[in-house]
């Protein structure tokens, strides 16, 4: 049982073998940083089909660069064709979603932090863990493999929209729909091993002192989005295995042909969809929460609204699934009932927001990379979650649905709100994770970079949407009236190849200090978290002894303490400590 | 990956302060079959928007099942739940040999359920029956076909946990892997009850 080995005890000395320690591994913090370079390699590989599909759009019918090495079934000429094309969209969607930015969020982040941030010597269950991260190789594998199998990969979008992936009579597509149902399938067991984990750990594995409404909101975060998770993939698994038995054997649970309907797996699908965005949001709350008020020097604005905030969200996030349904010739009736409790989401969503303009509003702000990512966060969550009333409103929907509108929305949400709250994240923990800490010049540089490539690329999609730009479009210059549109194509493309090249610095910067970075203290950032209290990277076991928890998280700028930060874990209360 | 569930030592179980008062193997079990409910009802809700949602023409079940040895089946599978109770009744009392038998006779009932439903299933391919064979097919081998996949894997944690038994590991008074491997047993019980209803009897 070497599973529960370090569990409990202090340790001293950590022999376990190479193998056990970095590879096959049971500690949460490997399983973290596993985690952390799968979904990096992910993530590079949905921005390498970005990529080609912006020059599709900026460039259509020129042949791509290095796209002559592609064979000429794919791309003739060195043009993607229409099918590649479509490829492409399916794929980057599938990667940036389930093995991006979702491992990204909670597979780094709630591996790495919950068990340290509450006090435990681990997970719950370490060897199913374990599993959890080694399920996502086989899964990811499939993906990958999809792409490069005859007949290509998935052309039906990410949100394989049946009957087109229920048979390959439409799109020609066998192997590679089988392989992608297979992946997810896979992807949603990895998924829920994780959650079992994540949950249980929160619930009891937190050490004295450690209450409720201690628990940093980070950690709430992502207890509810495993709670989330929990309820929400297991349906998508049993979507997605009825999609795969339509394909391979014969069942008819989609097909109009043999009495199935299409329309049902559209509500499987966004019943677990629209919980996803939420699993996908509310970790980068979390973290963007925890170091803002560490970057203001002061206590969160708000603590118990914000959580309260977060269960609402989590909540609503399961009964306004049909609003992406709104022109599916769904009842309308439904769609009005859609309509309001989306809007109404709007509510702890802008408590949420005005408590973090809370935290910083005359904080003394220490500009630092993680803070500078975590303001970006707010701010482009801002501009996406006003754009997602537009869409929330069934009139307004009618006119931008299915336009370039809804990818600009999905990416301020995702890469705006989720991908800043990420590379925020990353910063801020590295030094605990690598024990060294990252170059805040090249930070700043990459952050502002991307901040400003980001917007140049992504805000004017919703000119494009509401120019009539369809979503899913080959080529915009066989329509006449997108036409007059085309330089903005161009100039999307050139901002987001631009993108893509201002992560260079994060990469350097990433592998360079990991190769020769200067030693991390073990408390950079001044923080009172108690991962902060064990050395960087925390040992095997992470706490010597089992610590002991005297108040909340958030204890900035203390009047009569010594510092401006009061670590959640030292005894003394000055006393000062009580104020209004 | 339930049996790592049940079998995971204590060292790790203590409940913390201001936990819910439940071991943590326990809560993980609890927790894991909250998201089996979500799976079962993305099957069942399905099944049930196919086939009353619609307008798609439906057999009378009797017509196309054997309800009468479906029935002996269920009531196989209930009894293992009942041996399932008294083993873990035995285990509590520390009655080891008690213990033993009553496990053995789940694992028996569950294995026995198991191939009574291959058994069927043969017969009904025989017959011509597939899941290609309209939505009752397509919905019967689906919601049958994962019930009787989750009864296997119980069948084999279950064994597993026999041979536990049979070495001891339950020994005074540490018996929280029966109390969590029986909690899955009763839920794949409970949903071979709702499938059984709306299946074969409606």
């Amino acid at each position: 049982m070497t599973a529960h080995a370090g569990v409990g005890q202090p340790v001293t000395h950590d022999d376990r073998p190479f193998i056990r320690k970095y590879i096959f591994s049971t500690d949460h913090k490997i399983i973290g940083i596993q985690f952390l370079f799968l979904s990096l390699f992910f993530l590079l590989v949905g921005g390498l089909l970005a990529m080609g599909i912006r020059w599709q759009l900026g460039f259509p019918g020129q042949p791509m660069p290095l796209g002559g090495w592609l064979p000429q079934s794919v791309a003739p000429g060195g043009v993607v064709s229409p099918k590649t094309y479509i490829g492409l969209v399916t794929m980057h969607g599938t990667f940036m979603i389930f093995f991006a930015v979702m491992p990204l969020l909670v597979g780094v982040f709630a591996n790495y932090l919950i068990p340290l941030k509450i006090g435990a010597p681990d997970m719950a269950f370490p060897r199913l863990n374990m599993w959890s991260f080694w399920l996502m190789i086989p899964s990811g594998g499939l993906m990958i493999a999809s792409l490069f199998v005859m007949g290509g990969a998935s052309v039906s979008g990410w949100t394989v929209y049946a009957p087109l992936s229920a048979t390959p009579d439409y799109t020609g597509v066998h192997l590679g729909q089988q392989l992608w149902c297979l992946g997810i399938v896979i992807f949603g067991l990895s998924s829920l091993l994780g959650s079992v984990n994540y949950i249980t750990t929160v619930v009891n594995l937190r050490a004295p002192g450690m209450t409720w409404f201690r628990l940093p909101l980070s950690v709430w975060a992502l207890f509810i989005t495993a709670v989330l998770a929990i309820l929400a993939v297991p349906v998508l698994a049993g979507a997605v295995i009825m999609l795969f038995f339509d394909q391979t054997l014969g069942t008819h649970f989609y097909l109009p042909a043999g009495g199935g309907q299409p329309l049902m797996w559209q509500h499987l699908f966004w019943f677990f969809g629209h919980p996803e965005v939420y699993i996908l949001i509310l970790p980068a709350m979390g973290i963007a929460s925890d170091i803002i008020a560490n970057g203001s020097r002061k206590p969160i604005f708000g603590y118990t609204s914000m959580v309260y905030a977060m269960i609402g969200i989590a909540f609503l996030g399961f009964i306004v699934w049909g609003h992406h349904m709104f022109q599916s010739g769904m009842n309308p009736t439904l769609g009005s009932t859609f309509m309001v409790s989306t809007i109404v989401i709007a509510v702890p969503s802008a408590i949420k927001v005005f408590n973090w303009l809370g935290t910083m509003w005359r904080g003394s702000i220490h500009f630092t990379t993680p803070m500078l990512n975590a303001i970006a966060f707010v701010s482009m969550f801002i501009i996406g979650g006003l754009s997602g009333i537009f869409m929330a409103s069934t009139p307004v929907d009618m006119y931008i649905h299915g336009t370039y509108f809804i990818v600009a929305h999905i990416h301020y949400v995702l890469f705006g709100g989720s991908l800043f709250a990420v590379f925020a994240g990353i910063y801020f923990w590295y030094p605990k994770m690598f024990g060294k800490q990252m170059n805040e010049r090249w930070g700043r540089i990459h952050f502002v970079l991307t901040f400003i490539f980001y917007n140049l690329t992504f805000f004017p999609m919703h000119i494009l949407g509401v120019g009539g730009e369809m979503r899913r479009i080959y080529d915009p210059t066989v329509y006449e009236y997108l036409r007059p549109l085309q330089p903005i194509n161009v100039f999307i493309s050139i901002s987001a190849f631009l993108l893509m090249l201002s992560q260079l610095p994060f990469a350097v910067n990433f592998i360079g200090t990991l190769v020769r970075g200067k030693k991390a203290a073990i408390n950079p950032w001044h923080d009172n978290g108690l991962e902060w209290t064990v050395p960087s990277p925390p040992p095997h076991g992470n706490f010597a002894t089992t610590p002991t928890v005297y108040r909340g998280p958030y204890e900035f700028s203390v009047p009569g303490a010594t510092e401006d930060y009061l670590p959640v874990s030292v005894p003394a209360t000055p006393p000062a400590e009580r104020r209004p | 990956m339930t049996a790592h569930a049940a079998v995971g030592t204590p060292s790790a179980g203590a409940p913390a302060q201001g936990g819910v008062g439940v071991y943590t193997q326990k809560l993980g079990m609890w927790v894991f079959l909250v998201s089996e409910v979500m799976f079962f009802t993305a099957l069942i809700g399905s099944y049930i928007i196919l086939r009353w949602g619609t307008d798609a023409s439906w057999p009378e079940p009797r017509t196309v099942l054997a309800i009468p040895v479906t029935a002996l089946n269920t009531f196989i599978l209930i009894c293992s739940s009942v041996s399932m109770v008294k083993a873990y009744a035995a285990a509590t009392r520390d009655d080891q040999a008690g213990l033993k038998r009553w496990l053995l006779l789940t694992v028996l009932g569950g294995a026995t359920f198991v191939s009574v439903q291959a058994y069927e299933y043969h017969h009904l391919i025989e017959k011509g029956f597939l899941p290609s064979s309209g939505l009752f097919g397509s919905t019967f081998y689906t919601m049958t076909g994962f019930h009787g996949f989750h009864v296997t894997c119980g069948v084999i944690s279950m064994i597993w946990v026999t041979v536990r038994a049979f070495r001891g590991k339950y020994a005074g008074g540490n018996y929280r892997g029966v109390e969590t491997i029986g909690l899955y047993w009763h839920f794949v019980d409970l949903v071979w009850i709702i499938l059984f209803t709306i299946v074969y009897l409606i």
